[in-house]
C-alpha cells in the first residue's frame, strides 16, 4: 500500500525503526500530561476556587498566565484542576465502554446463538441514533452531572467495541489453534482468556486509543450544554460555557479552556495514531 | 433489485419500532406525566382523586404496553402531544423548525464536499509531498477541536473582530448561515478528507493503474476516468455515514449561533425539561438518520454494477 512507489528493504527498515522513537515520544508526552493532571493541585499557582472581585477579568500576564475570570479566579489554576475532571472522566468512560463492549462482543462471537442475535439487535438500535442526539436525551433524563454524562455517552458508545471484538473473535474462533486448544481439554473460558483475548486485544486497544479524543470532545460538549459537570466545579466544557457571553470583551476566558481541550485531544490523537501504526502496520498507510 | 428494496423496507420495521419504543420508554422513565406537569405549571394542588381522574381520562393508568400502542397510534396520525412549556402541539412545532436545520445541514454538506473531495484527491495524488503534509496537518487540527470551540473561535474572529457576519443569526438568511455551516463543515471535512485520501490511495495502488501507466495512458485520464469513478461509491458512503455526527453536532452549533432549528429547540427543551419536545427530537433524528442510511445502501447498488449485477451482498 504505497501508492505504487517501490520501497527498498532498507527504506522499509528505516521506517520501521523510526516508529518506535515516535511511539516513545508520544507516550512521554501523554505521561507528562497525565502527571500534570494528577498533581494539578500542587502545580496550580493559586486556589482555583478562590474568588477575588478586585482582580476580575484580568488579561493574561506573568502573574496570571491565562488571566482571570468573572470572579477573579486564576484561569491557569482552573484549567489545570479542570483537567482532572475532563481527562479522568474521559479515561473512565473509555475504560468502561471498551471493557463492557469487549465482553459482550467476545461472548457473542464465541457462543453465537440467541445471545448473539439479541445483543447485536440492541447494538443496531443504539447505532440507529445519530451521534450525540441520544446522549443529549439520556443526559437530559438523568439531570446533568459529570457521572450522568459519562453514563449517557457509555450507553451509546459501547456497540462500537462489541462490533470490533465480535468480528475479531469470529475470525479467530475457527482457526486450528483454537480447535487444538479445545481438543486438548481447554474449557471455553480458558480458551477465551488464554487464546482469543490476547489475539483480539490489538484492534480493541487501537479503537480505544483513537476514541479518547472523540469522547473527550463529546463529554466537554455535554458539559458545554450544562448537561455534564455542574457550575462551581472546574471543567473545560463548562468553563467555556460560562465564558461564552463574555467572548466579545474577555476572550481569554473562553480561549484558555478551549486551547486546553485542543492540546489534550491532539496529544491523545497523536498517541492513538502512533499506536495504530505500531500494532497494525498494514493499515498505517491507508487511513 | 426490487426484492432487495422490499427486504430492506421490511427490515426497517423492527428498527423503527425499537426507536419509537425507546423514545416512549425514556419519556416514561422521566417519571413525570402531563397531569403532574400541568399541576406544577399552574402551581395548584388538587386532591388525589382529581389527579387520578385526569390520569384515567388520558389513559395514563393503563399498563405500559397499552399506553405505548395508544401513543404509537397517535403518532401515526401526527399527534405527538403538547409541549409542557408552551402548550403547543409538538409535531407541527417540530416540523416548523425542521427547514432551518435542513438548510444548515445541506449547506455544511455542500461545503464539506467542496472542501474535502478536491483536497483529498490532491493529497492522495501528491502523496508525501508538502501539500499532502499541509492538508493532513489541517485535517488533524480540525479533528482535535470540538465543534463548540471552532464555533466560538469563528464567532470571535469573523463576527466580533472583523464584523463580517452577525454574531446572532437574524432569521435564516444567507449571511447568518455562513458561520454555523462553516463550523459544521470544518469538523466534518477534517474526518472526511482523510477518508477520501485513503479511498483514492487504495484505488491508486491497484494493478490496473500500473498497467495503464505501462501502456502510456495519461495519468489524468486514468485518475478521472477510472480511479475517481471507482472510488466514488466509497466516497459517497462515507459522506452519508458522517451525517450521523452532523445531525448530533447541529444541536450545539445551532444553540451557539442562535440558529432557529430543531437542534436549538432540543437544547432549549432540555433546559426546561420539556420532555415531549425532547422525545420528538430524538425520535425524528433517529428516523431521519436510518432513512439516510437506507438511501445510501440503495444508491450503492445503483452506482456499483458489481453489486447490482452480481447479486453479491455488500
Amino acid at each position: 500500500m504505497n501508492g505504487g512507489k517501490p520501497v527498498t528493504v532498507r527504506k522499509a527498515k528505516i521506517r520501521r525503526d523510526l516508529r518506535r522513537p515516535r511511539l516513545f515520544f508520544f507516550l512521554g508526552l501523554t505521561a507528562v500530561l497525565l502527571l500534570a493532571t494528577i498533581f494539578a493541585d500542587k502545580l496550580a499557582p493559586y486556589d482555583p476556587y478562590l474568588q477575588n472581585y478586585e482582580i476580575s477579568f484580568q488579561p493574561p500576564s506573568a502573574e496570571h498566565l491565562m488571566g482571570t475570570d468573572r470572579y477573579g479566579r486564576d484561569l491557569f489554576s482552573r484549567v489545570l484542576v479542570g483537567a482532572q475532571t475532563s481527562i479522568f472522566s474521559t479515561l473512565a468512560l473509555v475504560g468502561i465502554i471498551s471493557v463492557f463492549g469487549t465482553v459482550v462482543g467476545v461472548s457473542c462471537g464465541y457462543f453465537g446463538g440467541r445471545l448473539d442475535s439479541i445483543a447485536m439487535r440492541v447494538s443496531d438500535v443504539c447505532l440507529a441514533f445519530p451521534g450525540l442526539v441520544f446522549a443529549l436525551a439520556v443526559a437530559a433524563l438523568l439531570n446533568g452531572g459529570i457521572v450522568n454524562a459519562v453514563i449517557a455517552l457509555a450507553v451509546i458508545s459501547w456497540p462500537k467495541y462489541a462490533r470490533v471484538a465480535r468480528s475479531q473473535t469470529l475470525a479467530q474462533k475457527d482457526s486450528p489453534y483454537i480447535q487444538a486448544a479445545l481438543l486438548a481439554g481447554g474449557t471455553p473460558a480458558q480458551v477465551i482468556v488464554r487464546h482469543i483475548l490476547p489475539n483480539i486485544l490489538g484492534p480493541v486497544l487501537v479503537t480505544a486509543m483513537l476514541d479518547i479524543g472523540t469522547m473527550m470532545m463529546e463529554l466537554a460538549g455535554l458539559s458545554f450544554l450544562n448537561l455534564g459537570a455542574q457550575a462551581p466545579t472546574a471543567e473545560w466544557g463548562n468553563m467555556m460555557s460560562a465564558g461564552r457571553s463574555m467572548l466579545q470583551i474577555y476572550p481569554w476566558v473562553v480561549l484558555s479552556p478551549g486551547l486546553a481541550i485542543f492540546i489534550t485531544v491532539a496529544v491523545f490523537n497523536l498517541l492513538g495514531d502512533t499506536v495504530r501504526d505500531y500494532i497494525d502496520p498494514k493499515n498505517s498507510r491507508v487511513k | 433489485m426490487k426484492n432487495y428494496v422490499v427486504r430492506r423496507l421490511l427490515q426497517l420495521i423492527p428498527i423503527l419500532l425499537a426507536i419509537t419504543f425507546l423514545s416512549f420508554g425514556m419519556m416514561r422513565l422521566a417519571g413525570s406525566d402531563t397531569v403532574q406537569q400541568k399541576m406544577e405549571n399552574t402551581g395548584s394542588s388538587a386532591p388525589q382523586e382529581v389527579i387520578d381522574a385526569a390520569r384515567a381520562e388520558l389513559g395514563l393508568d393503563k399498563p405500559f404496553l397499552t399506553q405505548y400502542f395508544a401513543w404509537l397510534g397517535n403518532l401515526l396520525r401526527g399527534d405527538m402531544g403538547r409541549s409542557y412549556v408552551s402548550g403547543r402541539e409538538v409535531f407541527p412545532y417540530f416540523v416548523s423548525k425542521l427547514p432551518a436545520t435542513l438548510l444548515l445541514t445541506a449547506a455544511s454538506i455542500l461545503l464539506t464536499v467542496v472542501i474535502s473531495i478536491p483536497l483529498g484527491v490532491l493529497a492522495a495524488v501528491k502523496q508525501n509531498s508538502a501539500a499532502d503534509y499541509l492538508i493532513r496537518v489541517c485535517s488533524f487540527v480540525g479533528n482535535s477541536m470540538p465543534n463548540f470551540f471552532v464555533a466560538l473561535l469563528l464567532m470571535y474572529l469573523f463576527a466580533i473582530r472583523l464584523d463580517w457576519f452577525p454574531v446572532i443569526a437574524n432569521g435564516t438568511g444567507l449571511q447568518s448561515v455562513v458561520l454555523p455551516a462553516v463550523t459544521l463543515a470544518i469538523a466534518m471535512s477534517a474526518k472526511y478528507l482523510r477518508q477520501v485520501r485513503a479511498a483514492i490511495l487504495d484505488e491508486l495502488s491497484k494493478d490496473y493503474v500500473t498497467g495503464a501507466r505501462a501502456r502510456g495512458v495519461k495519468f489524468s485520464v486514468t485518475m478521472w476516468r477510472s480511479v475517481f469513478k471507482a472510488s466514488l461509491v466509497t466516497i459517497l458512503t462515507l459522506l452519508t455515514l458522517s451525517t450521523g455526527s452532523l445531525l448530533g453536532g447541529t444541536a450545539i452549533v445551532e444553540s451557539i449561533f442562535m440558529w432557529d432549528g430543531v437542534g436549538k429547540m432540543a437544547v432549549d427543551a432540555i433546559h426546561m425539561r420539556d420532555y415531549p419536545v425532547i422525545q420528538a427530537y430524538v425520535m425524528w433524528m433517529a428516523i431521519i438518520y436510518v432513512l439516510v442510511n437506507l438511501v445510501t445502501d440503495l444508491s450503492y447498488r445503483v452506482l456499483d454494477p458489481r453489486i447490482r449485477l452480481g447479486g453479491m451482498e455488500p
